[in-house]
């Protein structure tokens, strides 16, 4: 049955081709990422882009209805994919930008769901280009599936590194035109095989000259007027001084020598003093902080000693310190006010750090160079567990917007850094007497700093300390709270200086061990004393009761559910809704809303472009009868689509705990497993006439995952203290063997579909495709309220499923 | 050769037209009355809910009356005119927004600005609230440091003839010490901080309130009060009726 592929008119050139595109769509979907969370936020992006890979779906819709047509024009319709693809990439992206979306007006204003739409349908063109591409080729070569299928999983591995490595030399917007020329180069495989050998550079030539004539305005990024950036750059005088990009973020520093930029979070009322000249800096047009200037007098900076963090400075005095998130560094300054002889600090960012030494190091009074400090590159989580010092003080401080925070705009992203592990962590690298000091924003109702003080609790008691009150302190100003853990119990001596340093500066003390309801809540007066009654319930026999009673998820976050910032509860929508008048919606913590909402409307599309489109044109689809064949095959597809995502998700999460670093988990994970996916799909062909074929990787794939979810940290914990590479390596020798086995059923499913009827390949496509829609956001849905491991048990039970689900092949009519 | 009949048919025609639009141009008027009375009913029920909350006893009749009053439609584009007496927030331009009317009734109450009592908002926007508090008796002074946003809302309030709203552009970090001490101070504008030169800009016993969120949801108020004694005191509220726990705290 299989034929010599050279043989085959047309076919040389196509798997290159299709690499390629392949390649430039994933890389698509990731900078899209990326640029959304710039002009908009974050969590919209999440939806907009997982709703436009309903272009994936909607393509296997498409070719099932015109295949014929279609597939006699094969050679025409190949590269028209292409060509559509590259054009409408950043095409689309420019027109979406120039429509007034805005996420803050969407449930206010009845027009602002329709601009929503709007930017789906144009989003979801350049998928369903490329995806039509693809699935014609799959259809029109039905017997080379394997190889095309692995040509177009090794393609989406290669394109997931090159992405990475364009973000690392080009500004986003000029990746999204790299990006598309990289497509639009697919076109030339297949021009020189198919003995066309102009026309491929030609095309090539033109859509490059398109691109180059488009004027700059269509090229440069819109962001949103509400954003950030765009708010502050309104002051007269201000300006962009520098900006630079890395794949972590889009830096804009702007200074505003007219007005002062005055950026004091959580500065005491009682405070008269005023900061000196400062930078801002943006990160994502979004998540401002401040470069202070430091002229070497310390008057300068004494507004520091009037902010909730400056507690512990009275408490003890820190040797040792640890700054956990070194930003711009306000930290540092505060630090250099006390005077601390030894600093250890850690960024993510490096360009960040490289920039204010390069750039403002005498503007910043040298204190990212002086010879105190001791600053290391990376995740904070695999600084603390690598380092073998000891410090006196550890500072998390503040590092994300209020605006944003309170929004609940993070609630999908996973967060290491305050999960019950994490403070153990910490505090186990704490000197005897040291502090471990968090800084959230005091929101109303309460609900990072309840949530902390839980997790801290908790982190107290797995470490063995029976009764963990005695160890804490919080307090409050109007604008911050700042929960602090000591290792060991806190003093008579050490509450007195407590009390000094509230009294002076009207902060309000909610907890400390023996505290009474009567001294606190009185500077910055809540309704009721919210904080000092949560702290006292929570150390309390009733803990598990008032988590349970209180309108918003405060139980701690954990490594396998690291969503911290996920507050909402389903029982408090329907009051939320119900006070909308009086701006309830204020209280919605929309990214899960948004992430439902998200899940709802692709259930939604899909049953209109999927379901609907096959309940009409039955007939036309070549499937007369509603056979169970045709559902069984659905079915398969659509678990498939799902597992493998899921699988995917759960590992590069677990792997940024091992790796310490979220662009290089993604990037390895996401990288090896398409990879070593497209090789198993190749292989595949070995298993193709075996009745069980698909079984046997399936229960390859049961066995390993389960093997890893219970061996993980064993596995990983080997290599921990290791260097990069040697992780890198050890992390791509774990993924391989499980992407390789999960790289076959789908390339045996679409052999099996094409020969029960050929007219299936396309919806099997389809599906496939829809499924990769849905999976995104209910693999996070699952993990917010499972965890990771529920996570991919849930892929296994998923597996199995479509192993039962596939047609038999005696089952050809 | 027009015939007379149709002549007069065509000058009946051109004072019905007339009659029509002189009676729509009285009818727009008030069917904005209409519709900003209903405004303020919506406003007065939820103030219902969160009045105990927010330590008034009801929408006071002085700040229904105001915004009965105060032309919302006028003091936004053409665009939003149609949905200037919902219940929502709206955009103004220059990625500023003007409140929903419940937030402005309800921080022009917890401002408590009698007739006379000097009031200083920083971030004059549209200048819709400054005419709020203008409407209730107040002598507001206003500051907005976005240069197109108070020229329009100066030129603004010029055509509609209000006396005690006075305008300025640029910082309002250092308030208005010309007019200073203030009975009431409105910031507005996104601040890291408040002001040191604000608080001391109050008066003894004055208020100052800051509007916690983004641009469209107010997240809660921030009151701030000094005491005679010249304390200070904040507030941290929520303008909405919501307690954190379900059921009673024990």
């Amino acid at each position: 049955m299989s034929l010599n592929t050279d043989s085959i008119p047309g076919y040389r050139g196509l798997p290159l081709a299709i690499a390629m595109l392949s390649g430039a769509a994933i890389g698509y979907e990731i900078l899209l990422m990326r640029l959304f969370s710039i002009i908009q936020w974050h969590h919209f992006a999440y939806m907009i882009i997982s709703l436009a890979l309903l272009g994936y779906g909607i393509s296997g819709v498409f070719l099932a209805l015109f295949r014929g047509w279609l597939n006699a024009r094969f050679e025409w319709i190949f590269p028209a994919g292409i060509v559509l693809f590259s054009l409408t990439a950043p095409g689309c992206f420019w027109l979406g930008q120039r429509l007034p979306f805005n996420p803050s007006e969407l449930f206010w204003s009845p027009v602002q769901p329709l601009y929503l739409l709007l930017l789906y349908l144009l989003l979801a063109l350049p998928f369903f280009f490329a995806a039509s591409a693809t699935g014609l080729a799959l259809f029109h070569f039905r017997d080379q599936i394997s190889k095309l299928y692995a040509a177009d999983l090794a393609g989406a591995g290669l394109g997931s590194l090159v992405i990475i490595g364009l973000l690392f030399v080009f500004p986003p917007e000029q990746a999204l035109i790299a990006l598309a020329l990289i497509g639009i180069a697919g076109i030339l495989p297949v021009s020189i095989a198919w003995e066309k050998n102009w026309r491929g550079p030609a095309i090539c030539a033109a859509v490059l000259a398109l691109f180059w004539l488009a004027p700059a305005d269509w090229k440069t990024l819109h962001i949103s007027p509400y954003k950030e950036l765009r708010q502050l750059l309104r002051i007269p005088g201000t300006r962009i001084i520098d900006s630079f990009s890395n794949p972590i973020a889009y830096t804009d520093v702007v200074e505003s020598p007219v007005t002062p930029l005055r950026h004091a979070p959580g500065l005491s009322l009682n405070s008269d003093r005023e900061p000196p000249a400062q930078y801002a800096l943006f990160s994502d047009a979004g998540n401002m902080s401040a470069l202070t200037r430091y002229n070497g007098d310390p008057a300068t900076i004494s507004y520091l000693d009037q902010t909730t963090s400056a507690l512990p400075y009275h408490l003890n005095k820190p040797r040792q310190l640890l700054i956990l998130g070194v930003g711009a560094g306000s930290d540092l300054l505060q630090a250099e006010w006390f005077g601390v002889p030894s600093v250890y600090g850690v960024e993510l960012n490096g360009q960040l750090i490289d920039y204010i030494k390069n750039r403002h190091d005498a503007f910043s009074g040298g204190i990212f160079t002086n010879e105190r400090l001791r600053l290391h590159i990376g995740e904070a989580r695999g600084f603390v567990s690598a380092t073998k010092e000891r410090f006196d003080l550890i500072q998390i401080a503040l590092m994300d917007a209020y605006g944003a925070s309170s929004a609940g705009l993070y609630a999908l992203s996973e967060n290491y850094l305050y999960t019950v592990e994490a403070l153990r962590e910490y505090i186990r690298h704490l000197q005897p007497g040291g502090y471990l000091a968090l800084t959230r924003w005091a929101k109303m109702p309460p609900r990072d700093a309840l949530k902390l003080f839980a997790t801290a609790a908790e982190a107290l008691e797995l470490s063995g300390t029976t009764e963990p009150g005695r160890n804490m302190i919080l307090i409050r100003g109007w604008q911050t709270s700042t929960l602090l853990v000591k290792n060991g119990e806190v003093t008579l001596a050490d509450i007195g200086k407590l009390k000094t340093f509230c009294e002076d500066r009207s902060f309000d003390i909610d907890f400390y061990p023996g505290i009474t309801e009567t001294e606190t809540n009185r500077f910055n007066q809540l309704p009721e004393s919210y904080y000092y009654q949560g702290a006292s319930q929570i150390l309390g026999v009733e803990r598990a009761a008032y988590l349970e009673r209180y309108k918003f998820a405060i139980e701690p976050s954990t490594d396998d559910r690291p969503y911290f910032f996920q507050f909402f509860k389903w029982t408090t929508l329907p009051e939320i809704l119900s006070l909308y008048g009086q701006g309830g919606i204020s209280l919605l913590e929309t990214g899960y809303i948004i992430l439902v909402a998200g899940a709802l409307q692709a259930l939604l599309a899909a049953i209109l472009f999927i379901g609907l489109p096959m309940w009409r044109c039955r007939q036309r689809l070549g499937l007369p009868d509603y056979s169970p064949r045709l559902w069984r095959v659905i079915g398969y597809f659509f678990l498939l689509g799902n597992a493998f995502l899921f699988i995917e998700i759960a590992f590069i999460q677990k792997f940024i705990l091992f790796l310490h670093h979220p662009v290089y988990s993604v990037t390895v994970v996401l990288c090896t497993f398409l990879i070593s996916a497209s090789l198993g799909s190749a292989a595949s062909r070995r298993l193709q006439d075996n009745r069980h074929g698909h079984v046997v990787p399936i229960a390859g794939i049961a066995l390993l995952t389960l093997f890893y979810i219970l061996f993980f940290n064993n596995l990983t914990g080997v290599f921990l203290y290791q260097s990069a590479p040697v992780k890198i390596v050890v992390t791509v020798l774990l993924t391989l063997p499980l992407g390789f086995l999960m790289g076959m059923p789908f390339p045996l499913g679409l052999q099996r579909a094409a020969t029960l009827s050929p007219s299936l390949i396309p919806w099997a496509w389809g599906v496939n495709g829809f499924a990769s829609v849905i999976s995104a956001s209910l693999a996070t849905l699952i993990a917010i309220h499972g965890g990771f491991n529920v996570l991919i048990l849930t892929a296994v039970g998923f597996y199995l499923g479509a192993a039962v689900c596939l047609p038999r092949i005696e089952e050809a009519s | 050769m027009i015939h007379p009949k149709h002549l007069l048919l065509m000058l009946l025609l051109l004072v019905a037209l007339l009659l029509l639009s002189s009676v729509l141009a009285w009818a727009e008027p008030d069917a904005y009355a209409r519709q900003r009375a209903a405004m303020v009913d919506e406003v007065e029920a939820y103030m219902a809910f969160t009045s105990d909350r927010l330590g008034r006893k009801a929408l006071s009749p002085e700040v229904a009356n105001a915004m009965r009053n105060v032309p919302r439609h006028l003091f936004v584009g053409e665009d939003e005119r149609p949905y200037a007496y919902e219940n929502r927030p709206l955009p103004i331009g220059h990625g500023q927004t003007i409140s929903q009317p419940y937030i402005v009734a309800v921080m022009t109450e917890l401002l408590d600005a009698k007739p006379g009592a000097k009031v200083l908002e920083i971030g004059t926007g549209s200048a819709y609230q400054a005419a709020v508090l203008a409407a209730v008796g107040a002598e507001v002074y206003s500051i907005e440091i976005i240069e197109p946003l108070a020229d329009s809302a100066r030129e603004r309030l010029k055509k509609l003839g209000y006396q005690n709203i006075h305008t300025r552009t640029g910082d309002g970090y250092y308030g208005w010490s010309e007019a200073a001490p203030f009975d009431a101070i409105l910031v507005t504008a996104a601040a890291s901080h408040i002001p040191p030169p604000l608080i001391k800009q109050l008066k003894p016993g004055g208020r100052m309130l800051i509007p916690v969120g983004d641009r469209f949801n107010v997240q809660q108020l921030v009151l701030v009060e000094k005491s005679p004694d010249q304390k200070i005191k904040t507030r941290q509220l929520l303008p909405v009726a919501f307690v954190p726990l379900t059921g009673t705290h024990p």
